[in-house]
């Protein structure tokens, strides 16, 4: 079984090849990461290229394509899903849609504790999950989901265990984890190497999911935003607005 | 780079630069062979325009689907294609990034080449559709909803621009005209057709044009004169007639496109002129441009509505001799929102 993987979710670009014969076990092929500039659309293919290319990979081999498919930067999420669904449709292979927080937490894979991912979402939020591993299986204890970090934290402190925290949104919110919302709690924050977004640990957890069949048509993929357009929500915000002036004059 | 001595080329076009999600496959730069255009236009008239958001998040759904039809009815397959083509500027660059993306995955995939189309270069292309004969050079004036340019078009892939808009495109002039007179988006098509029920000389709005620069064009001038007419009415409780108002105004657009592109075509010696893009289905623009082409002994071409609107067969027949003359893009191609005609 071989999967290409792509995360271009947030600041990284990232492009795997993970692969697992079913009898010794899974192993990446190859890897390719930078956490430098945001210049995705440049970068990403060229990476994919370079990856195939030193490792005599033949795409037609591939038994799925696995992207990055949400939350994220919306332009970022776009390019990884646009060149899934390029290379699906080009290869007539199927697509397998990992949720960005799902992946991330898969970093830490076998951690004895809670594992959170959190992404740096603006607007005073960010994108989490909360997530355990049970047997070596990824657990949910929280689906991924746009919050604030406060509300995030009280969710955190029902639990009497350990937490780890990963994920850009750190950079933003370490210090106030650390001194205030989570003060006198067992936390601990992910090292440089498994920090951040990594289109291996989506493979590997696509290993997981195509074993299980959860697998879509390249033509039927899309991104999970987990948040509706700027235009709409205030579309929205208006109708809503207008309703209930209505609602107050009959 | 290869050498293109096949008897027939296939390309395989995409278009995302607005809010059409297009492919096309296109043989040897003229004859269609299929053109899927998905419009998102019902969805964007919610907001009186297009969101670039909501537009990229459409096409992303949409993209293989219109992808797998253009082959579907081509009746071909990504095996039987020589290139691909893709528009990657000017546009919104979120909408853009999808097609470019996808275009460059297909080509990656299939070890196609890969060849980027300026969107003004495949409207003016979409005339070579449906002109069997049409060869540069000829002079070609665009004109939509976010370009209104006129173009030397000196040889394939080479161009001159020697006229654009200081401020609005023509084809915007006309949503923000709709919009005042309660028409809705998108305004040129509603404009045309209710003009026919007007009197073009029942008022006189300005023709603009620029000292010292006479195929430039502007717009806001006129429209702001018909926003200032309705104000008037309005506050003087004077009746006036939307008909009207809609014919005055696409007369004084039509004339002052009409003048620019007949003064250019005479100081260039051109003998054939060839219109492009959204505004070039406009009724009137078309009976204008036809009548003064033929006092002055100038061919005129136009294309179909169907090949004014944005579409993936204008951008196949642009990537055909883009394809012939050699272009390749590489894997790293980016989506330039204010990519220049002319600039590589």
């Amino acid at each position: 079984m071989q999967i290409l993987a792509i995360d271009s979710s947030a600041l990284v670009a990232s492009v795997a090849i993970v692969e697992d014969d079913g009898k010794a076990g899974a192993k990446t092929l190859a890897e390719y990461t930078v956490n430098h500039r945001k210049t995705h659309s440049q970068t990403l293919l060229p990476m994919l290229d370079e990856i195939v290319k030193m490792t005599e990979f033949s795409l037609e081999g591939l038994d799925a394509i696995a992207v990055a498919g949400g939350p994220g930067s919306f332009t970022g999420l776009r390019i990884g899903s646009a060149t899934a669904k390029g290379l699906g449709l080009a290869l007539g292979k199927p697509l397998i849609h990992i949720p960005t927080l799902e992946a991330l937490a898969y970093n830490l894979w076998g951690t004895d504790g809670i594992v959170c991912p959190i992404m740096d979402a603006r607007r005073n939020q960010v994108y989490t999950g909360i997530y355990e591993f049970v047997d070596g299986k990824l657990g949910t204890l929280m689906r991924q989901t746009a919050m604030g970090i406060e509300e995030l934290a009280e969710k955190l402190c029902v639990y009497d265990r350990e937490i780890n925290f990963l994920g850009d949104g750190v950079l933003v919110h370490r210090e106030n984890l650390e001194k205030s919302l989570m003060a006198g709690k067992r936390i601990r924050f992910a090292p440089a190497h498994m920090a951040y977004q990594r289109a291996a640990s989506v493979g590997a957890l696509a290993l997981e999911y195509f074993r299980e069949g959860r697998t879509e048509t390249a033509a039927e993929h899309k991104p999970d935003y987990l948040r509706p357009s700027q235009a709409e929500r205030e579309r929205a915000q208006r109708e809503k607005a207008a309703k209930e002036s209505a609602g107050e004059v009959s | 780079m290869e050498a293109v001595n096949k008897e027939n080329v296939l390309i395989l076009a995409i278009e995302s630069s607005c809010d059409e999600t297009a492919a096309s496959v296109v043989k040897n730069g003229r004859e269609v062979l299929s053109n899927v255009i998905s419009s998102q236009i019902d969805l964007h008239k919610l907001y009186g325009g297009v969101v670039p958001e909501i537009a990229s998040r459409k096409h992303i759904e949409k993209i293989n689907q219109v992808i797998q039809e253009a082959l579907d009815t081509a009746e071909t397959t990504l095996d039987e294609i020589d290139a691909v083509g893709v528009t990657y500027g000017p546009g919104l660059v979120g909408a853009l990034l999808v097609g470019v993306a996808e275009a460059k995955a297909i080509a990656y995939a299939k070890g196609l080449p890969l060849v980027g189309v300026h969107h003004i270069e495949g409207h003016i292309s979409a005339n070579y559709i449906e002109n069997r004969d049409l060869e540069p050079p000829f002079l070609c004036l665009v004109v939509s909803g976010g370009h209104t340019h006129l173009v030397c078009v000196r040889d394939y892939g080479k161009y001159e621009v020697i006229g654009r808009t200081r401020d609005d495109a023509a084809g915007e002039a006309f949503d923000k005209v709709a919009r005042a007179i309660g028409l809705g988006y998108p305004g040129g098509p509603k404009i045309d057709k209710l003009s026919r029920e007007g009197n073009p000389d029942a008022i006189s709005f300005p023709h603009a044009h620029i000292e010292g620069a006479p195929y430039d064009f502007s717009f806001s001038g006129v429209k702001s004169a018909v926003l200032n007419y309705i104000n008037g009415c309005r506050m003087k409780d004077i009746e006036y007639h939307t008909a009207d108002i809609a014919a005055s105004f696409q007369k004084a657009v039509t004339d002052v496109l009409v003048d620019n592109a007949m003064r250019a075509a005479g100081e260039y010696r051109f003998s054939k002129l060839a219109i492009a893009g959204g505004v070039a289905s406009n009724s009137a623009l078309r009976a204008a441009m036809k009548k003064a082409c033929k006092e002055r002994d100038i061919e005129f071409y136009y294309p179909s509505p169907i090949l004014c609107t944005d579409n993936a067969a204008m951008i196949g027949a642009a990537a055909y001799y883009e394809y012939l003359a050699g272009t390749r893009h590489g894997w790293d191609l980016n989506a330039v929102p204010n990519l220049k005609l002319g600039e590589r």
